[in-house]
């Protein structure tokens, strides 16, 4: 199974993306880590063309409700939406998460979220391929 | 989605399409082999440049810059990124693709990461298959970069034209030079950060030992006569003419310094495998070590499908364990249907 874990926006907390880049690759995940700062379509380009099972977005800095759905966006532009299991993480209000949900975003692992629930939830949603 | 289809989207330069096709070489997904075989027609355009070092010596930044360049004039570029995998739980952390900031956004550098997932042989046939597939989609460049000291990932990098090998400065002292792997596999050295102290004492020493390599003795060294290297060196002329010498390259890779020198370093060693026709010797050996390697594998599955048969290897360890047998024995005996099946069918 291929994961993205990625840092979108300016944002420069990444201790959490290390942490569960290093817990996905100790369940046998390859984990391929896209840095600090990408813009949206970096983000885009990476999930195309490594061909991920799951992207996991990182994001705490706020600005989830714009550059999550630039994600989702171009994802779906190169036919890539579809068969991507999306999931956040970070700081994301409750009240935001119905509308990240219905942009596409298949679950929200906030503050306290526990590694072996993400890795189970992804274990049983990545899409069949 | 059938194969066909998936290659001919791959042909009409579907970026989703030639993911999803590396992704099934690497996984050896059923039908993968039928998926290469498809592509073989279509590929023998692009110029294949392997990059190897130590790890830190730059390679990823390189690869960037290099890509960059290459995007600047107007080529396109596919990059190959190898990073180890957990040998205890087959996971990785692939992070070839965070220095890949000079080309943002450009769906024209594909850039795919692939882990080295334990099993080496596998991966240089994986390697060489994904390879075909972006030669396939069309790219006109393609840089395979791979972690090495010169010991397994030879196998890499000889899917390559040109091979490069990163030796950062202060790697050491001439002694580390002189070490197998190494100076063989390079065509091409690239002594990167250049900038950093001890640079120079790097490509010296560098230099010195790929004359080594010549049998001659550097005119820098010890007290012979400067003139005694020049004679030996026109005697040999016309045997030598043929041969490549390696370069050596400075770069600044971070700054962007050394790049373009780098690239006209890569034009000559192409320009010398025309000229010489060692690109087609090359290709032959290729070739024909690909053949090799499918032929090992799939008899080798042959031999796995036999076992099974024959209800598994542990009744033969039992065997082997009580000394009613022994391991030669026992691989005879398994081999021998076969070896009487190609016997018979011969005759």
């Amino acid at each position: 199974m291929r994961c993205l874990v990625a840092k979108v926006g300016l944002d420069g907390h990444d201790r959490g993306a290390h942490v569960i880049s290093r817990a996905l690759r100790d369940a046998g995940f390859e984990v391929i880590y896209s840095g600090l700062h990408r813009a949206p379509e970096e983000i885009v380009q990476a999930t195309v063309q490594e061909d991920v099972d799951v992207l996991g977005i990182s994001i705490l800095s706020g600005a989830h409700d714009t550059l999550v759905p630039q994600i989702l966006e171009g994802l779906e532009e190169y036919g890539a939406l579809e068969d991507t299991l999306v999931v956040t993480g970070g700081i994301i209000p409750d009240e935001d998460r119905p509308g990240l949900k219905q942009a596409g975003v298949a679950e929200i692992f906030g503050p306290g979220a526990s590694m072996n629930e993400m890795i189970e939830f992804i274990r049983e949603n990545a899409p069949e391929r | 989605m059938s194969q066909r289809a998936l290659v001919e989207d791959l042909l009409d330069g579907d970026h989703r399409a030639l993911a999803r096709v590396i992704t099934n070489i690497e996984n050896r997904r059923s039908g993968y082999r039928d998926l290469v075989a498809r592509l073989h027609h279509h590929t023998g355009t692009a110029e294949v440049i392997g990059v190897t070092g130590s790890p830190g010596s730059g390679k990823s930044t390189l690869v960037d810059k290099l890509a960059a360049t290459y995007r600047d004039r107007g080529l396109t570029v596919g990059v190959i990124a190898i990073d180890p995998s957990s040998p205890f739980t087959g996971g990785a952390v692939l992070g070839d693709r965070i220095r890949m900031a000079s080309n943002i956004g450009d769906m024209d550098v594909f850039f795919r990461s692939m882990s080295a997932r334990g099993t080496l042989g596998g991966l240089s046939t994986a390697t060489a298959d994904a390879v075909k597939a972006l030669d396939a989609f069309g790219k006109d460049r393609i840089l395979v970069e791979t972690v090495g000291a010169g010991q397994n990932e030879v196998d890499i990098v000889r899917t390559a034209d040109t091979v490069t090998v990163l030796v950062p400065p202060g790697s050491g002292d001439d002694v580390q030079m002189l070490k197998a792997g190494i100076l063989e596999i390079g065509d091409i050295f690239v002594v990167n950060k250049a900038d950093l102290p001890g640079a120079d004492r790097t490509v010296q020493e560098l230099r010195e030992m790929l004359q080594y390599g010549d049998g001659d003795v550097p005119a820098t060294v010890g007290h012979h006569a400067a003139g005694d290297a020049v004679s030996s060196l026109d005697a040999d002329d016309d045997t030598e003419a043929d041969l490549w010498e390696p370069r050596v390259v400075e770069t600044v890779a971070s700054e962007g310094e050394g790049i373009d020198g780098l690239i006209e370093s890569f034009e000559a060693h192409a320009d010398h495998l025309d000229s010489t026709g060692e690109r087609e010797r090359n290709a032959r050996a290729r070739y024909a070590a690909e053949i090799r390697r499918l032929l090992r594998e799939d008899v080798s599955e042959l031999v796995a499908a036999e076992l099974d048969r024959r209800g598994g290897l542990a009744q033969f360890v039992d065997d082997v364990l009580d000394r009613e047998r022994d391991p030669y024995t026992v691989a005879d005996s398994l081999v021998e249907p076969l070896a009487d099946r190609v016997d018979r069918d011969r005759n």
